[in-house]
């Protein structure tokens, strides 16, 4: 197959494209800059540009869609503008190019109201009730998605759970920067159960949904390690691997989510382009549980994560050990 | 009943009589459904039309093209209508629909619930009806319906006596009858409820039921949980006016107080003609109810002996609204009727039933001694038969070795700190020939007292010589003997001695006077000598003392007239009921025939060598009783009984040194504490040589209750090097099932650790309780990955299931829990003999089996190993996981003191949590941390366990009464809102 991997260039985006190749398909990625994965061709580009997304679905028989705006802040006009008109448009040049497979890479946040999540399996995307911008326009471009599954046109959307490893700039470098200052506090005690995604399991678990878009299609898929643990411990696994000290001290959860909220409205107004440093979300994410029921999700798509957590910790710190310019990303 | 009354047309409910239209009866009566509303005029029993407003689904059915295989007749009490069934309409016709998909033999139950004539939506006719017209009425109805068999009656309040009335007169079409809270006789001399009492005064009668809604709103409030508004409402819907409220003011004005009054033969036709019924029956009961108290049950239980009895502690009179009773009357249908070759086959009355059931009462009172001796007789020969099927083991009444040795001097009973003397006074010894005499005085004086064969007499005696008279006076006498712990506590003790419904009460003057402040019922006997105020105050008619006077008179008085004592009982009757410890739920009574405690006695006789003459500390209640039976010399040691911990080292080799003692039985909580004082004492050199000498005599130590860990079963053999240390696997429904000793313990372990298992296999450990004593058979039913016990009976090793028992000496049931007992029996041989009925060849003793709730696995040498609770399971979306195997692998580790493994989230896909107490973390400070990360990973390695978080607490939750059995269930709510993100409380 001729393979679309959008957004090659964030870390799980390289992993997919990399995942596609290693199964024996053609991969092309499409993203503004270059993906520096060996191998595929890369097709450069905005998502927001039709032309050019029209040029890149060209003659592909499959797609792989990661790009999207992922932030705790921005205007709501560029979210929507990048996740939902973004895949909108893709969605339909996919289909005039005749392309019969179509992966949503989407996020268990869409179908989440700021409730503890406790072994549930994928609930349905909620655009109205969902947290926060990003997964709001999430919601809804996975509910275009699943609209656009038809015969001929296999759409799966796959909703990786907190996605980790080395690289990542997302989760893993705020948290080590943080902490490296000891400004990382541990909400409620840092007792919350989370589950989370090593970057490889989230990959091999997409390329699985792409061979068997055929059979699983109409549906979507929460997919995580399969093992929960407090955010206390999390963090002081990744500060561990990372060699910073790990968080010591603790803020109320309460507290967080009002502290969050306050400054989330600041940011608002306030002129600048950084991320808030706490936001209501984030407190909501950091001090509730959110864990999920695999079991539907290793049977549909016939996949078991290949890396534990211990041996992701193990790797990240391999990583971290490493000198900043011999790093592989 | 001549007056003239208020007369208006039956309507359906929500709907004005002259202008029909559907409205929006939904809201209005939540649970109905409008489309079985129908009216229905048929002559009533003077043959004068009226009409009836009733539910029906037979048009829902036909519809479904479905064909009615049976009827349940359903018969509201006062002041309550049709409404009262909707749960029983609906499950039943789900039931039928959901079955119609995919054809099946399955019954297909048409629902009729009707409102009675001036009750409800049905017609107000302007007469007054008593209970004979009543019941001719329904039958009038039925008429009309054209209702062909079979029939299952279902009555709840006196809509139970219309019910049963119809059933005794429609023996054609009879085939089962069941009960919510309600009653057929009322004794001659005993008040009536006093709640009943209040509203039959002649000047509230009218005020409080047809002029207010005191009555119906008073019946309305005592529904636990409240009724939610819209139910409140719609059960006051037909009754809105004080005329259309004239029927409930008649209703109440029926209840025949007296002989006198015009229902009152009626009502007697009625009763006496249920004693006869033997069609299945079900009794669905709430004692939480002010009129149709437990004593109504139990007037009920005697009429019917064969019914299945449940009783809802919580539930009170509207048991229909308290307890979600429609899935549970379509199960019992379905078990009764279905399994057994179709509905069809219901019984008729009278039919020839053996003798035992029939209450010899329905004869008359001169043909019980006749009747008595034809059971007897019947029995003998049913017992012979038995024999030939199956070799049943022998029968030896547990009094004959008294009777043996009448003229023994030497000692039975040795208290060393008797109750009553002062403290220091010396010990107590009481001889055969004594112990004899006096069991066949309190015999003869019970009886003198009004204690019949087959009353219940409630022992709150601490073990001792009294507790042992008396005992076995009851047995003697055929009275039944209802046994619960003080270690209840004074609320579960209520619990299980009001549920009992003891006839006699014999106490020590707490248990009395807690009977006398929370009304238990019963006579009442203390077990001392009280003071003439005391005694008035306390409500105790007869003290022990004074009945033995009454007996020895009595025997005095007997051996002019009669030789021979009381008749032998049944040996298939009842003889004690024992309520379980309340660890693993409310208490339960649990009850024994003769025959199954004989089989106990043999059992602990041959097994541990137990012979006439054996010394016997007995620092465990349940065999303590049984040392009498089994001729041993029982020593009762210096503690307090209700806490096993105040058992000390001293006390058990004073104790064993009184009467050379050989066999020692100990609860587990009291070797603790005897290993610890024995270790004082060693420090202050305190146990003297005579101590130490009668502890090295004993060969045998029992522990039975809880597994305790080797270490300290290691210390208990140094105290007593000679003894072979053996700790039994059993419970209240089965006191003795599978025996190990201390060296085969260790044997296994060594096994155990030698043998780890397939590499990448976790073995899932436990506690080895060794193998099946003689008698007992054990079977293990396979855990599903939901953690269910599905799998068929099976002994292959490795495998993890519940275990189910079969012992001659297991329970008979359990008392007044029906379901219970289903749930305890199913997919056992039990259940298939129960499901061929009452009426098949009788079942042979070894064929009751009992799923203990307990589950675990055989290993390949047939040991028995316990991995934990069946509601404790793990199911983790890889498969079950057990409890206790990871547990005791966790709390070898140095830094764990004790740890608990518990699953959170929905079943079939839990994560394992495990909570630990460390060595190091104070008890005092109980907020919750998270492990530190070395000893997270030494959890985690030693138990071979995917564990989501280790929690570190102060102090694990506990069951008070076993100090040791941790509360798993509360503990995984408590780590689920933890790691929700809940508050970071103390377990």
């Amino acid at each position: 197959m001729k393979v679309l991997v959008t957004g090659a260039s964030g870390m799980l985006g390289r992993a997919v494209a990399r995942g596609v190749l290693a199964a024996g398909h053609d991969v092309r990625t499409f993203q503004r800059g270059a993906s520096g994965v060996t191998g595929a061709m890369d097709a450069r580009g905005s998502i927001t540009d039709t032309g050019a997304v029209a040029a890149a679905t060209d003659g592909v028989d499959a797609v792989v869609h990661l790009a999207a705006k992922v932030s705790f802040a921005g205007a709501p006009e560029d979210f929507r503008a990048v996740n939902v008109e973004g895949t909108r448009s893709l969605l339909s040049a996919a289909r005039d190019a005749g392309a019969t497979r179509f992966v949503m890479v989407s996020s268990p946040s869409v179908a989440h109201a700021g409730l503890s999540i406790v072994g549930d399996d994928a609930l349905p995307a909620d655009p109205l009730r969902a947290r926060g911008e990003y997964a709001r326009t999430k919601a809804a471009a996975e509910l275009l998605a699943l609209d656009a599954d038809q015969p001929g046109f296999a759409v799966v959307a796959v909703r990786p759970h907190i996605v980790w490893g080395p690289g990542d700039t997302q989760l893993i470098e705020r948290v080590v920067d943080r902490a490296r200052r000891r400004r990382l506090p541990l909400l409620g005690g840092g007792l919350a159960l989370i589950d989370t995604t090593y970057v490889d399991n989230a990959a091999s678990a997409l390329v699985a949904a792409l061979e068997r878009a055929d059979r699983v299609h109409g549906r979507a898929f929460v997919v995580s390690n399969g093992e929960p643990r407090t955010v206390a411990e999390l963090l002081a696994g990744i500060c561990g691997a990372a060699g910073v000290p790990a968080p010591a001290w603790s803020v109320p959860a309460a507290v967080a989510r009002e502290v969050g909220g306050l400054i989330e409205r600041f940011w608002a107004v306030r002129p600048g382009q950084d991320e808030p440093p706490m936001t209501r979300f984030l407190a909501e994410q950091l001090s509730t549980s959110h864990w999920y029921d695999q079991r539907r999700t290793r049977q549909a798509l016939d996949w078991l994560p290949t890396v534990s957590l211990d041996k992701g910790l193990q790797r990240l710190a391999e990583w971290y050990a490493t000198a900043p310019g011999d790093r592989l990303s | 009943m001549g007056r003239q009354r208020w007369r208006e047309p039956a309507s359906l409910p929500g709907v004005h009589p002259t202008a029909r239209s559907t409205g929006s009866r939904a809201d209005d009566f939540p649970g109905l459904d409008a489309r079985w509303s129908r009216l229905l005029t048929a002559p009533d029993h003077s043959g004068t039309p009226h009409t009836w407003h009733l539910l029906d689904n037979l048009s829902l059915l036909t519809e479904g093209g479905l064909e009615p295989t049976g009827t349940i007749l359903c018969v509201h009490g006062n002041p309550t209508w049709s409404y009262l069934w909707r749960s029983v309409v609906a499950a039943a016709t789900d039931a039928a629909l959901a079955g119609a998909a995919e054809p099946s033999s399955a019954a297909i139950w048409r629902v009729i619930a009707v409102d009675q004539l001036e009750m409800g939506f049905s017609e107000r006719s302007g007469h007054d009806r008593g209970l004979p017209e009543r019941i001719a009425d329904l039958g009038a109805l039925t008429d009309a319906l054209g209702l062909a068999g079979p029939v299952v009656t279902l009555g709840h309040d006196w809509g139970g006596v219309v019910s049963l009335g119809w059933a005794v007169d429609h023996p054609e079409l009879l085939a089962g009858v069941m009960m919510l809270n309600t009653a057929v006789h009322q004794p001659e001399h005993e008040p009536l409820p006093a709640a009943l009492r209040l509203v039959l005064k002649r000047s509230l009668l009218v005020a409080s039921t047809v002029r207010t809604t005191a009555f119906l709103d008073t019946t309305l409030a005592i529904a636990h949980p409240a009724l939610a508004p819209q139910v409140r409402r719609a059960f006051r819907a037909p009754y809105r006016s004080a005329r259309r409220r004239e029927g409930i003011g008649a209703f109440v004005a029926d209840i025949p107080v007296d002989a006198s009054h015009p229902s009152f033969a009626e009502l007697t036709r009625v009763s006496s003609a249920v004693a006869r019924l033997d069609v299945p029956a079900l009794m669905l009961w709430g004692p939480r109810d002010p009129v149709f108290s437990d004593r109504y049950l139990g007037d009920l239980i005697g009429r019917l002996p064969h019914a299945d009895v449940t009783r809802f502690e919580n539930a009170g009179h509207l048991v229909g609204e308290d307890v979600a009773v429609a899935p549970m009357i379509l199960a019992w249908l379905a078990a009764r009727f279905e399994s057994a070759g179709g509905a069809g086959t219901g019984r008729q009355v009278g039919a020839d039933r053996p003798s035992e059931v029939t209450p010899a009462a329905t004869a008359g009172v001169q043909s019980e001694a006749v009747a008595d001796s034809v059971m007897a007789d019947a029995v003998v020969v049913e017992a012979a038969a038995e024999s030939e099927s199956a070799p049943a083991p022998e029968f030896r009444l547990l009094w004959a070795t008294l009777d043996e040795r009448a003229a023994d001097p030497a000692a039975a009973v040795v208290e060393m700190a008797p109750r009553g003397a002062r403290r220091g006074s010396g010990i107590r010894t009481v001889s055969w020939s004594l112990l004899k005499r006096r069991v066949d005085e309190l015999a003869a004086g019970l009886s003198a007292v009004g204690v019949e064969r087959g009353d219940r007499v409630s022992l709150l005696v601490p073990p001792g010589a009294d507790l042992t008279a008396v005992l076995y006076a009851c047995l003697r006498i055929g009275a039944i003997v209802v046994v619960a712990d003080a270690g209840l506590g004074i609320a579960g003790l209520s619990r299980a001695v009001r549920g009992a419904r003891p006839d006699h009460v014999i106490g020590i003057e707490t248990a009395l006077a807690a009977a006398r402040v929370l009304g238990w019922p019963g006579q009442r006997i203390s077990a001392r000598t009280l003071a003439a105020p005391l005694a008035a105050a306390l409500g105790v008619s007869h003290s022990l003392t004074g009945v033995a006077r009454l007996g020895r008179a009595a025997i005095a008085d007997g051996e002019r007239h009669r030789a021979a004592g009381p008749t032998a009982p049944d040996p298939d009757a009842t003889a004690a009921i024992l309520f379980t410890s309340g660890s693993t739920g409310p208490a339960k009574g649990v009850v024994y025939t003769h025959r199954q405690l004989a089989a106990l006695v043999t059992l602990l006789r041959d097994r541990f060598g137990i012979a006439a003459g054996t010394g016997l500390v007995a620092g465990f209640a349940p065999f303590a009783l049984l040392g009498p039976a089994l001729g041993a010399t029982s020593v009762t040691p210096d503690m307090d009984v209700t806490a096993p911990k105040t058992l000390t080292a001293r006390a058990i080799a004073q104790a064993a040194a009184a009467v050379d003692a050989t066999v020692v039985f100990a609860s587990p909580a009291a070797l603790v504490n005897v290993c610890a004082t024995a270790t004082a004492a060693a420090k202050a050199d305190a146990l003297t040589v005579v101590e130490r000498n009668a502890l090295a005599r004993v060969q045998t130590l029992l522990s039975a209750g809880a597994p305790l860990p080797i270490p300290l079963l290691e210390e208990v053999a140094l105290l007593m090097p000679a003894a072979s240390i053996h700790t039994p696997y059993g419970m209240t429904e089965g006191l003795l099932l599978t025996d190990i000793t201390l060296d085969e313990i260790v044997r296994a372990a060594e096994q155990a650790k030698s043998q780890p298992g397939q590499a990448g296999t976790r073995q899932p450990g436990g506690v080895c309780v060794g193998m099946p004593v003689a008698g007992v058979h054990v079977l293990l039913s396979a855990l599903d990955e939901r953690g269910a016990a599905t799998g068929p009976l099976s002994a292959e090793p490795g495998v993890t299931g519940e275990i189910v028992v079969s012992a001659p000496h297991l329970k008979d049931h359990y008392d007044q829990l029906w379901l219970t007992d289903r749930a305890a029996t199913s997919g056992t041989p039990s259940e298939a003999a129960w499901l061929a009925g009452p009426a098949s060849d009788a079942v042979a003793p070894t064929d009751r089996w009992h799923r203990t709730g307990d589950v675990g696995h055989f290993d390949t040498e047939g040991r028995l190993w316990i991995e934990g609770r069946l509601p404790h399971v793990i199911t983790t979306p890889t498969g079950i996981l057990t409890p206790v195997g990871p547990e005791q692998a966790v709390e070898a580790l140095p830094v764990v003191r004790r740890a608990a493994f518990v699953g959170i989230g929905p079943r079939g896909t839990q994560q394992v949590v495990a909570v630990i107490e460390t060595t190091t973390s104070s008890t005092r400070r109980g907020r919750v941390t998270l492990a530190e990360p070395s000893v997270a990973e030494a959890v985690r390695r030693a138990s071979g366990v995917d564990i989501a978080a280790v929690l570190v607490v102060g102090e694990l939750p506990t069951d008070i009464r076993h100090n040791s059995k941790i509360d798993r269930l509360g503990l995984g709510s408590w780590a689920a809102g933890v790691l929700g993100g809940g508050r970071r409380s103390k377990p």
